[in-house]
């Protein structure tokens, strides 16, 4: 057994199995973080939410799902066929595929490679393409602009959250997710770093083109924006990768900041709950806080957001690294 | 976008392409177009050079289809022009054909209509706030703001039998007393009412990323307010203090006391604050309303306007043959021409009405305070980028049921 595990077919055999149970989970969340929105959502605007579809509306998800599997796919005679349907798919791949690097538990990473921040940071890089592309393939002002809108707003808000990254990165002295966690055995970064932490939130919310930085479909401007002209499964596949996009967010949000699987207080009750499982309501907290986010405030204009970005954001981040280098440097609590 | 490219080469070789503004079609189907506004946008880039408003797409005919009515049969049509604040529309409908008659209703008809004229301001502002909210990106109030609106339209229901398209008012009063019991659930909403705008404001006023949307966003001086025929909440935003409840009062609005609300700078923003003390005013004159409100006839006691009572007809000759003339050909409007204007929650509701002397109106005119808004949406958005140009329209309060008529 031992040598067919070592063998090439093996560890293939492993990684398969290992994605599986990763992208099965997430997929799942996928389907009910739209359900938890939806029904938060209704809370706080009273009213009920999905409520028809099984007990408690819970089927919801999947019958959507399977209306959206079932409608017929658009593309509009002015459209470049190609990149048209090649963007919803390059924009869930890259939701998907950065989930290799993230620890589940200590340990638990399909991929715990050195440079896991750096993997990160490329793959959420990369996910303004699908934007772009169905923006400009779909052939429709609207689309149009929301895709230039979305392209400058992920390259601001990029920048800030880089200068983020890096200042935890210097707390921890590792690009490795797992280190980065193992850190925070003492202290979870969210509280010496506390402004980061706010700045790093709102960031990934501007990253994942969530209100109030839902500039690129910008329902009462833009329609739909990028999405205008999508409809069933390219657009499902959209709606799939923004909500694996939140959730991966939020992960790197429990990773860098809320101590990853680790438990808040390490005695008794706290550390019986496994790793995984604090790891998952640290992520739900993240949701939590993007969808009250959401039924709270209006959206911002384009150019405020590319003011928030660069003229408070980016300084602010910059000096709080300079005085968190200067810190750790004086007090001598730089890692090895 | 137009590339116009001059196709001879230069001298070296090089080709000037010069790129111009290029157009966006907003609308008729697009969430923010309040309707079917078709808005022929000229943009450079992000900001709006041109806003070229499209009407008509609501257009029914209205007015030559009350040419064609008796006076009792015109008056559903004024619900359906700004469907948003009905019975505000029948009051002007009402006042012109009472004044074209000569006959003034009786007091307790006239409270009626005062308190059911500021329902409908209640309604119009709670639509028009949470949806101006919902332009800008706010989802909850909108969500808040239906449940209230809900319990108002109840009580719509409750007076007139009908939801929406009331058709309560009358010339010469209302078409029935109030049931029992709901002056009292009126006044039980009016206390909870306050408590709902506290929290809308707490949602909107103060909100940064709100007030960054809004202020200094649309700004029309007094003077400017003026000139593009501007009225209601639109105009007092601008630091007019112009409202046809106190400028030249109808009804009972003399006796009553409220405020007249006004702003300063004429913004996007304060058109948003002056509706909201809009309605706060709105509630003090539906509990003066409710508190003065005498017992008594709700109609004219002529038979020859107003239909007998159903128990006289059953005994009376001449009040089956009244009614039977009333229901058939209708009343007869002397000869003359009115112009009767109301303060409609959108700002000066007009109705010019030309009697000839038969059952029928010969002409009638109405003034849309939305048409005269929407002109100035060019004068607004030029300048501004096209999220501003959304909540330019939303801060205008459009609604195309009386600006298509």
């Amino acid at each position: 057994m031992d040598a067919f595990l070592a063998s090439p077919i093996g560890i293939l055999a492993i990684t398969v199995a290992q994605t599986l149970a990763l992208l099965v989970p997430l997929l799942i969340g996928v389907a009910y973080m739209t359900y938890a929105e939806r029904k938060i959502m209704a809370a706080m605007q009273m009213r009920k939410g999905p409520n028809v579809v099984g007990p408690f509306g819970l089927l919801q998800p999947f019958a959507d799902a399977l209306k959206m599997l079932l409608k017929e796919t658009i593309i509009p005679s002015g459209a470049s066929r190609g990149l048209f349907i090649f963007g919803p798919m390059l924009t869930l791949i890259l939701a998907l595929i950065a989930w290799a690097v993230i620890p589940v538990n200590d340990g638990w990473a399909i991929a715990d490679i050195n440079v896991g921040v750096l993997y990160l940071l490329a793959i959420s890089s990369l996910g303004v393409y699908g934007i772009v592309i169905a923006g400009w393939a779909s052939n429709s002002k609207y689309a149009f602009l929301g895709a230039l809108r979305s392209a400058a707003q992920m390259v601001s808000y990029e920048v800030s959250m880089g200068l983020i990254i890096v200042t935890v990165l210097l707390c921890v002295g590792s690009l490795n997710l797992s280190d980065v966690v193992r850190a925070q055995k003492t202290v979870w970064f969210f509280i010496p770093l506390f402004p980061m932490f706010i700045i790093f939130f709102i960031s990934i919310l501007a990253e994942t083109n969530r209100p109030p930085f839902d500039l690129a479909e910008g329902e009462s401007e833009l329609v739909a924006g990028f999405m205008v002209e999508y409809s069933s499964m390219t657009y499902a596949l959209f709606f799939l990768g923004e909500y694996a996009n939140m959730i991966l967010m939020s992960g790197m949000t429990a990773i860098l900041f809320l101590g990853g699987w680790l438990p808040p207080f390490d005695i008794a009750p706290f550390n019986w709950v496994p790793g995984p499982i604090w790891f998952i309501l640290k992520i739900c907290l993240c949701l939590f806080a993007f969808v009250w986010v959401r039924a709270t405030f209006p959206r911002y204009r384009y150019d405020q957001l590319m003011r928030l970005g660069w003229k408070v954001f980016l300084p602010f981040t910059l000096g709080w690294l300079v005085l968190t280098a200067f810190v750790l440097k004086i007090m001598g609590w730089l890692p090895a | 976008m137009s590339l116009s490219t001059d196709d001879t080469p230069a001298a070296g070789g090089t080709r000037t392409v010069e790129i111009d503004s290029h157009t966006i079609n907003f609308g008729p189907q697009h969430p923010a177009a309040h309707g079917v506004l078709r808005l022929i946008l000229e943009m450079q880039g992000e900001v709006v050079e041109r806003a070229d408003p499209h009407i008509g797409l609501l257009h029914r005919g209205t007015e030559k289809l009350i040419e064609h009515k008796s006076y009792l049969q015109a008056l559903p049509y004024f619900d359906r022009l700004d469907y948003v604040a009905p019975m505000a529309q029948e009051h002007a409908f009402a006042l012109a054909t009472e004044k074209l008659l000569g006959i003034q209703a009786p007091i307790r008809a006239q409270y009626i209509r005062v308190l059911f004229a500021e329902i409908s301001r209640v309604l119009n502002h709670i639509l028009n706030i949470t949806t101006y909210a919902l332009d800008v990106g706010a989802t909850t109030p909108s969500l808040w703001g239906f449940e209230q609106r809900e319990v108002l339209l109840e009580f719509y229901e409750a007076a007139s039998g009908s939801h929406y398209h009331a058709n309560y008012f009358r010339a010469g009063g209302v078409a029935k007393d109030l049931p029992a019991g709901l002056t009292e659930r009126i006044a039980t909403w009016a206390e909870q009412f306050p408590r709902f705008v506290d929290d809308i404001e707490r949602l909107l006023t103060g909100n940064r990323i709100f007030k960054q949307r809004t202020v200094d966003i649309g700004v029309m001086t007094a003077e400017e307010a003026m000139a593009w025929g501007f009225t209601g909440p639109c105009i007092r935003a601008s630091g007019c203090a112009w409202d046809l409840r106190r400028s030249q009062p109808y009804d009972i609005y003399e006796q009553l006391d409220f405020e007249i609300p006004v702003g300063t700078h004429g913004d996007c923003y304060e058109r948003y604050l002056v509706r909201i003390a809009e309605m706060r005013e709105s509630l003090k004159i539906i509990r003066q309303c409710l508190a003065q409100m005498p017992g008594g006839p709700i109609k004219v006691q002529d038979t020859k306007i107003a239909p007998p009572k159903r128990a006289e007809m059953k005994r009376s000759m001449e009040a089956l043959i009244h009614h039977f003339k009333l229901y058939s050909e209708g009343y007869h409007v002397p000869e003359g021409s009115t112009y009767t204007a109301v303060e409609a929650p959108k700002g000066e509701f007009g109705v010019f009405l030309v009697a000839d002397g038969t059952n029928r109106p010969y002409r009638c005119k109405i003034r849309a305070p939305g048409f005269a808004h929407l002109q100035a949406m060019e004068k607004l958005s030029k300048g501004h980028m096209l999220a501003d140009a959304v909540s330019v329209i939303g801060s205008l309060d459009i609604v195309f049921g009386e600006i298509d008529r």
